[in-house]
């Protein structure tokens, strides 16, 4: 059948006015429960007014009446995506007003989670992209891989999520040999095999690259004024990346590469995350070739719990035991700002401290809340298709943005 | 003090806080460092100014965040941070106002556009007002939500709460009840600073009697030959009848339904005893 242009059913003086949809909150597309209410000009979108905030759960305010250590958990919780890297602004920002010292091996094995928590999330984020313009194999593929970095979280942590693995001092236990040698074995075969697998598919395909390339194009300008961080600020050729320029744990020792994107777009955007997921394997091999022994928390009995076995001998350990999960261990009075690279941007932690056992006050700052922000302005001109392709791009999780 | 931590390091400018304290001059109100953090407190009217400066010409090129903190007892009771950060020096700063409920603090958003979304929710959460943010919504509550829930003299539980009510076939509000107290546990020391009397601790607190209670003679005791005899008297009245408190007294409560006991499990109960063993003694059995 040829093209046939259709003819108006009405006459040419009828206005033909805007409308508005609803674009979620319960939109597979949407990542979440994000109601976007658009302003459309037949398929182009005029505006769009995001609404946050539907999965609410005053995270903050719980925080407040909770000890420093009951507080971890709900960290977890917030990007339910990357959970370890969501502990690790926490932690360290506690760490910074005590001013404790964390044992080497710990800090290594911090390192060591927090990559796999990033290949983790951007296996989720990528195969979530592609499946939103279209794609359906390359999800299902990553998501054998993600299930794989879900067991080496329940192998160190005992959970596959939410592992409260991180703690204030340390973290929570050590890793058996056998766990350090999977992970190396899965970084060194499985990971660039399977991952190069379903990449191929994508990479340079065409209907992807038609559905990605040259949308929501962000100027470097544009990228610092709306307080982008992360793979956002990257594909808009910042080289900017806090586990380089502000190095946190052993990220001073770490050799890797940040990749930049040159034309600041979706498809850019995808393959900052792709290249991230490379370099992340990378500083997993050299965490597990260096790993030092030694213990895993800190000795200051005031921060961290003592073993098991040395509560069985000492009166002291027991009370010590008693007294952390309790009355929990009182911190400095004082306010601090700690920002680390979770997989998704700067995610930082505003801790005010009255010196008490619980926090006075904990803000924290998620990545999703200026880059969707922008989405009004990324998306303005475009046509609706492409909404979820910026979304996909975004890489946002409501958990966190929402808090 | 030296650092031990191992929290992000970021480049540690010399002379950071003079310099920028003589730029922002008649503006600034204090600076401190603290915990390797840099602070500045500014007046409330000049922070547009003062983050326009320090944006164009001490190159903090993002506003990170904005975030608000209440402190009910200070006369403004809420202050608002802003966190700068610098890609070019790789340097982050603090810069906050005080504020009260009533006092509008100038907006930021004519100079960075991420701003908004930001005072909205210190707006949301706190009630401070941004004046000249233009769309001033509430972001993260409910869509007609009443209350700035952030606020230190709001309940945990809060006022309100919802469910999908069968009958009416919609969502409906009522408001918030507690089928039991919520328990806040408060586990500090009671020597140190928690601000609750332990019960029993009240009777400590006895204020001090002018005239002290002596018993130095016989006669101020009440004892002697008189107080014998009347010791020796038997004065029981005996145990009151049975009958009478039966007839008055509610019976015993009525039997519960039967409740069959637990069935036996069927599979073999484990030792556990490996498992609270204490790895040296673990080593010792080998």
């Amino acid at each position: 059948m040829s093209m046939q242009l259709e003819k108006s059913p009405t006459t040419g003086d009828e206005v033909i006015s805007n409308y508005t949809i609803n674009f979620g909150p319960q939109h597979p597309a949407a990542h979440g429960v994000l109601r976007m209410v658009m302003e459309l000009d037949g398929e182009i979108i005029e505006r769009i007014d995001p609404h946050v905030g539907l999965l609410h759960r005053g995270t903050e305010k719980l925080i407040e009446h909770k000890t420093y250590l009951q507080a971890l958990p709900y960290f977890d919780r917030l990007d339910y995506c990357s959970p370890m890297c969501m502990e690790h602004s926490w932690v360290l920002a506690i760490e910074k007003l005590l001013n404790v010292e964390v044992p080497i091996r710990a800090q290594y094995l911090r390192v060591l989670f927090a990559e796999l928590t990033r290949i983790k999330n951007h296996l989720l984020n990528i195969g979530a992209h592609v499946m939103d313009v279209g794609a359906m194999t390359p999800n299902l593929w990553v998501f054998e891989l993600r299930e794989d970095c879900m067991n080496f979280y329940e192998r160190a942590s005992g959970a596959r999520m939410h592992a409260a693995y991180f703690r204030p001092g340390g973290v929570h236990q050590d890793v058996p040999l056998k766990l350090l040698t999977d992970i190396g074995d899965w970084v060194d075969k499985r990971l660039p095999e399977l991952f190069g697998d379903a990449m191929s598919l994508v990479i340079d395909n065409r209907i992807f690259k038609q559905r990605n390339v040259d949308i929501a194009v962000v100027s470097k300008e544009d990228a610092i004024a709306w307080g982008f961080s992360g793979p956002m600020i990257r594909a808009a050729g910042i080289p900017w990346d806090l586990r380089k320029s502000q190095p946190y744990d052993v990220y001073d020792r770490m050799e890797f590469d940040i990749p930049v994107g040159t034309n600041s777009d979706c498809y850019d955007r995808f393959m900052v995350r792709v290249k991230e997921v490379y370099e992340s394997a990378k500083i997993i091999k050299q965490c597990l070739a260096e790993m030092p022994e030694g213990p895993i928390a800190s000795d200051d009995r005031k921060v961290s719990p003592p073993k098991r076995g040395e509560m069985k001998q000492s009166m002291e350990a027991l009370i010590h035991h008693f007294k952390l999960y309790t009355e929990g261990f009182h911190v400095p009075a004082g306010e601090v700002y700690v920002a680390t690279e979770s997989p998704k941007g700067e995610f930082g932690v505003y801790l005010v401290s009255d010196g008490s056992n619980k926090p006075y006050r904990c803000k924290i700052r998620p990545t999703a809340f200026s880059h969707l922000q922008a989405m009004d302005f990324m998306a303005r001109g475009h046509m609706l298709p492409d909404a979820t392709a910026i979304l996909g791009a975004i890489d946002v999780v409501f958990g966190e943005c929402d808090r | 003090m030296t650092v031990l931590h191992s929290a992000p390091r970021f480049t540690r400018i010399e002379g950071l806080e003079g310099t920028l304290s003589r730029a922002l001059g008649d503006h600034l109100v204090e600076a401190r460092e603290e915990h390797g953090e840099l602070l500045f407190t500014v007046r409330r009217d000049s922070i547009e100014d003062v983050l326009r400066l320090l944006r164009d010409q001490h190159s903090y090129q993002q506003l990170m965040e904005i975030a608000g903190v209440d402190y009910p007892s200070r006369p403004e009771r809420f202050e608002v941070v802003y966190m700068l950060l610098s890609l070019t020096l790789n340097s982050r700063i603090m810069v906050k106002v005080t504020t009260s409920e009533d006092k509008p603090v100038p907006t930021v958003t004519t100079l960075w556009p991420n701003a908004g979304w930001l005072e909205r929710e210190v707006f949301d959460m706190f009630g401070v007002l941004f004046d000249g943010n233009t769309d001033l919504r509430r972001i993260l509550t409910d869509y007609g939500f009443e209350g700035h829930p952030f606020r230190k003299d709001f309940p945990l539980t809060g006022y309100q709460e919802l469910r999908y009510s069968e009958d009416e076939k919609r969502v409906v509000y009522e408001p918030v009840e507690l089928a039991q107290d919520l328990r806040q546990f408060d586990f500090l020391s009671p020597w140190e600073g928690a601000d609750y009397v332990l019960p029993g601790d009240e009777k400590a607190q006895v204020p001090p009697v002018d005239e002290p209670k002596t018993t130095e003679s016989a006669k101020q005791t009440g004892a002697g030959a008189k107080a014998d005899k009347q010791a020796a008297k038997s004065v029981s009245a005996g145990a009151p009848a049975e009958e009478d408190s039966a007839a008055e007294g509610p019976g015993p409560p009525e039997p519960t339904e039967d409740r069959p006991d637990r069935p036996e499990r069927e599979g073999k109960t484990t030792d556990t005893g490996a498992a609270t063993e204490t790895d040296d003694k673990k080593e010792d059995g080998k």
